[in-house]
């Protein structure tokens, strides 16, 4: 066994060879369409007879309240707010993450560290200090990052409701307006999400197509990892990326993942 | 304020004020100095700011809802005192030192260093945690046995909590065999971060007063060129009280 293993040093009282599930990833701006996609894909693979798990990476049982009273102020400091984040994500994966791993569930989680880290990189944090903090983070079977342009993501994030004070970077003074901020801020993350395509391993899913194309794709990955492994595009163990701070031991496949996967591939 | 790769926890702090902390396990009479020590200061007309271990207004609730649910995790415990501590050395440490002030902390990271690894997280990781905090001027460590502590606390109080007996990590019939043994974890670390980080120590079995008098000794050595305020309202107002109540 030992498929799972830690960004660092770990969890104390936790054994990566306990953990028998997958922990599928998805990762993208706001309003690019995960939460539709992890909808869509834990209904799919429950056909298929998968016990799921899809859980969002914010708002847990232990720290949400708190954070979410938090950020309605305006005293939450930046240190303060990435550490709160940790926290929050500790909780999660502790208490709800593992648990289902333990019990063999594919976990689909909308949004993981990445979001968290690229948040705190736009915001000055230093990067080692991240990947140092997040060292107890489990490494995931698979990261789905979404991309779209910014210009799709306005359109859709006011459909659903208009601007979110924080999703619009509205603390980093970036702009007049909320809108004015918005694009400045999705640029900014969307620039720290590229620069971890290939750092984490990531596989790149473009977003701008329509949901079922996207979840098309999706479902031809997913089928790769769950049945025939040795056939899935790049790392498909997902386990052989090497702890955050190293170059990735398979330098190709991002690049071909990302030029395999922005092509429109309609099945 | 953000955390630096080179580390800061080794290196004296920018600022023109003092950070003074306490350390120490519960029953050390550590709050007990650090309370003294702030009405000596504080009638020499230093300006004073206190700060105390778990105490920011934004995260207090967080870390009592996880404690009462016995929710908390080695590693969530960690996390969310980093958290208070991040947030009050935004808020309540860098400005007054910015100013200053004379800053008083009862606990600082340390307690963190010696709790955390105590419960099982690795002690690397949690040093990097800390990277944004600033270095104390002084820290003190009243050095205890197990045993006094044990005493004074049993006189002090009706029970133990569950978290601070390390309850949640320790195997022990009941909640002061669990105590014991996480407080000897706990002193072991302290023992240990005495070189590390040049920690000052007291002996915290000689009379109160004698531990005073040398903690005001070290502190005056390090106040040359401190900010006063010139003024001591404060210390008129008590000894005004006091004058009232004889």
């Amino acid at each position: 066994m030992g498929r799972f293993s830690f960004f660092g040093q770990g969890i104390p009282g936790v054994e990566p060879q306990d953990l028998r599930g997958k922990l599928i990833v998805i990762e993208g701006a706001d309003g690019v369409g995960r939460s539709t996609q992890v909808w869509l894909l834990k209904q799919w693979l429950e056909t298929k007879g998968h016990a799921v798990l899809a859980t969002r990476m914010t708002r847990s049982d232990l720290a949400g309240k708190g954070l979410r009273q938090a950020k309605k102020g305006t005293t939450l400091g930046r240190v303060t707010m990435a550490l709160f984040y940790a926290t929050d994500f500790a909780d999660r994966l502790e208490h709800e993450v593992i648990p289902a791993l333990k019990a063999g569930f594919i976990v689909l989680t909308d949004r993981y560290i990445y979001t968290l880290i690229a948040r705190a990189l736009v915001r000055g944090i230093d990067a080692d200090w991240l990947r140092d903090a997040y060292g107890f983070a489990l490494m995931p079977d698979k990261v789905f990052y979404l991309r779209a342009e910014v210009d799709d993501l306005v359109t859709r994030v006011l459909q659903a409701g208009g601007f979110d004070y924080w999703e619009s970077g509205m603390d980093l003074h970036l702009g007049d307006d909320m809108y004015d901020s918005f694009v400045a801020y999705q640029n900014r993350m969307r620039i720290q999400f590229d620069h971890m395509v290939d750092d984490y391993g990531f596989t790149l899913i473009d977003a701008r197509r329509s949901i079922d194309a996207v979840f098309a794709d999706l479902k031809e990955q997913m089928s790769a990892l769950l049945y025939a492994p040795s056939a899935a595009t790049g790392d498909a163990t997902g386990r052989s990326r090497p702890a955050l701070n190293g170059a990735p031991v398979h330098a190709s496949m991002a690049p071909r993942s990302r030029q395999s996967h922005l092509r429109s591939k309609p099945i | 304020m953000r955390p630096l790769r080179s580390s800061r926890l080794h290196d004296p702090h920018p600022y023109p004020g003092r950070l003074i902390t306490v350390e120490g396990i519960d029953g050390s009479g550590k709050s007990t100095q650090l309370s003294l020590l702030r009405t000596w200061l504080e009638s020499e007309g230093y300006a004073v700011v206190f700060s105390e271990w778990n105490s920011s207004p934004l995260v207090k609730k967080v870390t009592r809802r996880g404690k009462k649910k016995r929710s908390l995790t080695p590693m969530t415990f960690s996390l969310i005192h980093a958290t208070d501590f991040a947030d009050r050395t935004e808020h309540q440490i860098i400005p007054p030192l910015k100013a200053g002030s004379v800053v008083l902390a009862d606990r600082y990271m340390y307690t963190a260093f010696a709790r955390d690894v105590a419960r099982g997280v690795e002690r690397q990781w949690v040093r990097g945690l800390y990277q944004f905090a600033v270095r104390p001027t002084l820290a003190f460590y009243f050095r205890v046995g197990l045993d006094e502590a044990m005493k004074r606390l049993r006189a002090a109080r009706a029970e133990l909590k569950f978290y601070e007996a390390g309850a949640d990590v320790v195997v022990a019939d009941d909640l002061e065999e669990s105590f014991r043994v996480f407080q000897g974890r706990i002193i072991a670390e302290y023992e240990s971060m005495v070189d590390e980080f040049g920690l000052v120590v007291i002996d915290a079995s000689l009379p109160v007063e004698e531990q005073q008098t040398r903690m005001r000794q070290v502190v005056a050595e390090k106040l040359a060129g401190a900010k006063r305020t010139g003024s001591k309202t404060w210390v008129d107002l008590a000894s005004l009280a006091r004058a009232s109540q004889a």
